[in-house]
Parts: structure tokens; sequence; C-alpha cells
């Protein structure tokens, strides 16, 4: 372009060549880092516990596991690692992955930082049916799920969710297109609704079921199996195969829906594909895992502090970062009240919550809801 | 190249019963710049979303390049045209760099890595933004935000011309918080790309801008085009009266005899609005 448009001087083209190359390296810097962070972490997590066991025997209990000769290793610990800890871990990556992830697309698809399957109700939903199973389930329907072939309790939730994300988005469209307003707004108002459904069947609960409740609400690793695993891991690397295909469209979107479209991006077909992604990973995480609060809300929020808001970036490195904090959060919660075990939510809600607040203090700028 | 390349015939949009745009047609041809100006409300903005398939008209017919404009894929059509909103609020703290790359990153995808990044390089220099590059786009100005956006839609057309020569660019209102010096700079701008065989269309407030700046003027109100042409002929001072009701009378520049319009002279004169309680 040659035209009469006050020139910039003529170091700047060498000092943006210099930024996106500074860019792309802290990128690759980060990636490379939180990858191997991940693999030590999960490591380190899996020698915790009652039985503690040496990073240096779990790494070989491993490579001879993956060498398919774990069964010429001796000793009690080759057991606790490849039947309890080794899924219990793999668990905890998954669904830290699935949950930061998942909350990275809602935000980026809402353009709000705010958003997120605990807030929309998508996790509601879950949980609400997972309570009607506990609590109705043994009244009405025990013949039924007797004969299931599968554990009714995680596919109820995983139904919930479904649910509720489809009742989200046939109210938010009309006439072909998502109103992202109104899909954030209904969304609270059925999440209350969850709330509030759930809050009666807990009334109308006995002890045992109550206990049941408890533990679902507040979520834990510890019903961990390989038979759990099977069924999770395809859902989630779905969704974290999916993410280049969303990334691109997702950054258009951060322009608005209109300007998004005037640079061809397919906005209805991205959003009702992104939507029923968060779906089926929040449903099989509420399944797996119970209601993990603050990990979709506080990874993705904190890696764009970091590296900033590109997608192509933002959702990799969460699906790292929800790994890592979710498998920390385990440790803690299996360490602080031995031999008894803390559920899961709680501990990330009280390192996410002061933690979020902590960056809220420190860098207003960045909310602009 | 003087082949029409977007054309609308009659075309009608209605929001509840009103008609913001009524039997319009319009053509827009390469190499062209086309201004259209109307007062507030008289469905320049609508208009412009028809033309540019973000909205759907309910009645006439709209062609690209002799395709309905309705059975051009997204991607393809966004190769065909590119488009600057009024104003644009980002979701999220994005680099200038990184917002005018989003110009190329869809439809530059066959274009190689070092292609895009020069591309944007081009557009942001051009746009006279490269010294902000690294700068978060919420922390810009208003006009420095305007032209980060500018500069994005050149990368789009830059990027989208590898796979459609004939292209069209629309600008709702570009220079609303520019400075004297760029407003006349992207204007210039706007000329200079649709010498090189882009349509162009802008919606302006400013009369003595529009007239200096268009090959083509097209003047609507209330949700009609009620004359389009030549500048010199088009505007008048009846039209001046009954469309954008100020009683002033042009006068005709010096050199290329264009009309322009001194505001000065309605000083002393009845207001169009009155103030409360008078």
């Amino acid at each position: 372009m040659s035209l009469a448009l006050p020139q910039a001087g003529a170091g700047a083209g060498a000092t943006l060549g210099r930024l996106i190359a500074g860019q792309r390296r802290a990128a690759t810097f980060v990636v490379v880092a939180m990858a191997a962070g991940c693999a030590l972490l999960a490591i380190v997590a899996i020698g915790q516990g009652a039985v503690s066991i040496a990073p240096g025997r779990v790494f070989d209990i491993l490579i001879a596991w993956l060498r398919g000769d774990a069964a010429t290793l001796e000793g009690r610990d080759v057991l606790v690692v490849l039947n309890i800890r080794l899924p219990r871990v793999l668990l905890g990556l998954l669904v830290g992955a699935a949950l930061a992830v998942s909350g990275a697309l809602m935000q980026g698809l809402f353009r709000n930082p705010l958003a997120d399957p605990g807030l929309v109700g998508v996790s509601a939903g879950a949980g609400l049916a997972a309570a009607a199973t506990i609590v109705l389930g043994d009244r009405f329907l025990s013949d039924l799920i007797g004969r299931l072939p599968f554990a009714a309790l995680p596919f109820g939730a995983f139904l919930g969710g479904l649910a509720s994300t489809l009742a989200l988005y046939l109210i938010a469209t009309r006439g072909g297109r998502t109103s992202v307003a109104t899909m954030l707004l209904a969304g609270i108002a059925l999440g209350a609704l969850s709330g509030a459904m759930t809050g009666f069947l807990t009334f109308l609960s006995d002890d045992r079921q109550l206990r049941d409740l408890t533990f679902w609400s507040l979520g834990s690793l510890g019903g961990a199996s390989w038979t759990k695993l099977t069924a999770v891991a395809p859902i989630v690397l779905v969704l974290l195969a999916a993410m280049p295909f969303l990334a691109r469209g997702l950054n258009g979107l951060m322009l608005g829906e209109a300007e998004a479209y005037h640079l061809g991006i397919p906005i209805q077909r991205i959003k009702a594909f992104a939507i029923l992604l968060v779906a089926l990973a929040v449903g099989a995480s509420v399944a797996s895992a119970g209601m993990v609060g603050f990990v979709g809300i506080v990874v993705p929020h904190l890696i764009r502090l970091a590296l900033g808001p590109d997608h192509r970036l933002l959702l990799p490195l969460s699906a790292f970062g929800g790994a890592m904090l979710l498998v920390s959060a385990d440790i803690v919660a299996r360490l602080v009240v031995l031999p008894a075990e803390l559920p899961i939510g709680i501990v990330t809600a009280a390192i996410g919550a002061p933690f979020f607040l902590w960056l809220l203090l420190r860098r207003t700028s960045l909310i602009d809801v | 190249m003087s082949e029409i390349l977007v054309s609308a015939r009659g075309l009608g949009f209605t929001v509840d019963g009103r008609a913001l745009v009524a039997e319009a047609d319009l053509d827009l041809q390469p190499g062209t710049t086309t201004i259209l100006i109307g007062p507030n409300g008289a469905g320049k903005s609508t208009l412009l979303k028809l033309m540019t398939g973000e909205a759907k008209p309910v009645a006439g017919t709209l062609q690209v390049d002799g395709e309905p404009l309705s059975a051009i894929p997204a991607w393809k059509l966004a190769c065909q045209r590119a488009v600057m909103a009024q104003q644009a609020r980002l979701a999220f703290p994005f680099s200038v760099y990184e917002v005018a790359r989003l110009g190329v990153d869809g439809i530059g995808r066959a274009l190689s890595r070092e292609r895009r990044e020069a591309i944007v390089a081009d557009c942001l220099s051009a746009a006279g933004v490269i010294d902000l590059a690294g700068r978060r786009y919420q922390t810009l100005s208003g006009g420095e935000q305007q032209r980060v956006q500018f500069s994005r839609v050149l990368c789009q057309l830059e990027a989208g011309r590898s796979v459609s020569e004939r292209q069209a660019l629309y600008l709702d209102e570009p220079i609303a918080s520019l400075d004297l010096c760029h407003q006349l700079a992207l204007l210039d701008m706007a000329r200079g790309i649709a010498s090189r065989g882009v349509a162009v269309l802008i919606v302006l407030h400013d009369l003595n801008l529009a007239v200096t700046y268009a090959d083509r003027l097209v003047v609507m109100d209330r949700g009609r085009i009620v004359a389009q042409g030549e500048p010199a002929q088009t505007l008048d001072d009846a039209l001046l009266r009954q469309v954008f009701r100020v009683d002033l009378s042009l006068s005709r520049a010096p050199a290329p005899g264009l009309p322009f319009l001194l505001p000065q002279q309605h000083r002393g004169l009845e207001s169009p609005l009155a103030l409360p309680g008078t």
C-alpha cells in the first residue's frame, strides 16, 4: 500500500517481526513446559497416598506396564499403581482437561470471561439428574436400574447435562440464530431451577442417600476405575481433537457475531458444535467425578493473563492447565485428612476462589463484562 | 472491469411491520466509490447490512458477481467483500497485531505463513497503526481502534484477492471518531482501493466529504433511495431542504466545481429542533 497515511518509522516492521517471533517462542516454551509439567505431576501424584511410592519406582512400573511386561514385576505397590492410582490420576487429567477446555469454549462462545459450564446450568442439570437417580432411583426404577448394562448414576448425569444444554439452546435460538445473551440469562434461570429441584430431592432423601448426594455435589476422583476411564476417555479425546477446528472461529467471534460472519466464519455451525461438545464433556465429567467447580473459570483466565486470548493457544494450554490443577487438588484432597479423603470440589473451590479474587484485584482491566 | 459487481433490486427490510428499507435499487461497480448519505434513521446502515448479507432482505434480489448472495457460502463471500462496522467492541484483550491478523486467519489459509505476516504488517502500516502493534486493543482511543479495524479489513481484502479478484468494500461511518488528518487519509485510501478495481460503498455523514470523495452519491430518506448519481448533479438546495431539513444553499468550490456547504449560514436561522419548554 502506498497511500497517503502518515507512515510509521522505518524500524516498525522489524519491531513487529521481533514481536511475532518473541510471542511464538514464548508459546512454544509454555506448551513444552506445561506438557512436561503434566507428566511429572502425574508421576508424583501416583506416588502419593496412604501407601507412599517413590517417583522412580512409579516410573519403572509405568514403563514396564507400557511395554506390556508388568506381570514380571513384584510387590504390592505394582497393584496399587496399576489398579488404583493410575486410573485415578488419568481420570483427574481427563476431567481437569475437559472442564478447563469447556470453560474456555463457553467463554469464547459467549464472549464473556464469566461464562462457565457451572454458570450456565450445564453442571446443575447434570447434578439434578444425578440427584434424581440417587433419590428416586431406589423407589421407582430399581427394577430397570438393576437390568441396565451400565451404571445408572453416571449415565443419568450425562443425560441431564445434555438435556439442560439442549433446552438452553432451543430457548436461545430463534430463526436459525442463537442469541448468546439470551442463552447466558436462560442458563442462570435453568441453573437456579435445577438447584431448587436438587434441593427438593435432598429434602426427600434418607440418610444414606444424603451421604451419596453430598459426595456427588462436592466431587471426588475416588471412584476411578478402568471401566469409568473407558467411558470418559473417548468423549474427552473428541473434545481435545476438535480444538484446532474451533480455535479460529472463536477468535473471529471475539469481534462480534456480525464481524465473524463477515470474516467468513460459519458461526452457527461453530456454536452448535461447541455447545454439543461442552454438554458431552461436562456430562462425562460430572458423571465420573461429581460436580467440581472453578476449574473452567480459573484456568482459561490465568492463561489469558499470561499469553493472551488467542484460542489456538488458549484451548490446548487450558487442557494442560486444567489437568494439572485437578491432579494437584486431588493430591491435596488425599493427603490433608489421612486416612480419610476430602471431596475434591472443596479443594478446587478453596484454591480457585481466593486465587480468582486475587487475579481480579491485580488486573482489573482484563475484565470487560 | 466496468461490469456490475453487486446488484440490488427492490430490496426491502421490515422490523415489527416498519419498513426500514423499501424498494432499494443499487449497483456497485468495480473501481467506483459510492457514498451513501442521509439523515439519521434513513436506513443507511440497514441497507449496508442487507448488501453485505448480514441481514436477510424480506423483499427483492441481491446478486454478487451474477450469483444470488444467499447461494454463496460464507467463506467465499468473505473473499469477495470486506466490511467495517460502525463500532467494534472486543470481548477479550487481543493485541492490535492479533486483531489485524483476524483478517487473514480464515480466508488466507491457503497462503504461506510468511505471506500472511507480510500482509498484516503492510496493512498495519498502511492504516498508520504499526507502532501500536503490541498494544492491547482495549487500551487504544476510539480513533485508533477504528484505524486498527480498518487495517483488519485491508488484511481481509488482500488475503481474499488470492481467491477472488473481484471484490467489494463496505465501510459504515468509517471516519466517525477520526481526526481530520486521518479522515482524509482513510477516504484517500478507500479511493485508492477503488482505483485498483474494488467496488467501494461508504456510509458517511459529512456532506462536504461525501461530495468530495464520491464517484456516485446515493441519498436515502425514510428507508428509500431518493436520489443517486454524480455528486455535482445529485445534491441541490431542494434536496437539502427536503431530506436533511436544513435551509442552506450550496456553493461551488472554485477548482473542480464541486458543491460545498457552509454550516456558518445556519447561525441565526430557525433550528429544526427546539429546546424543551420553548
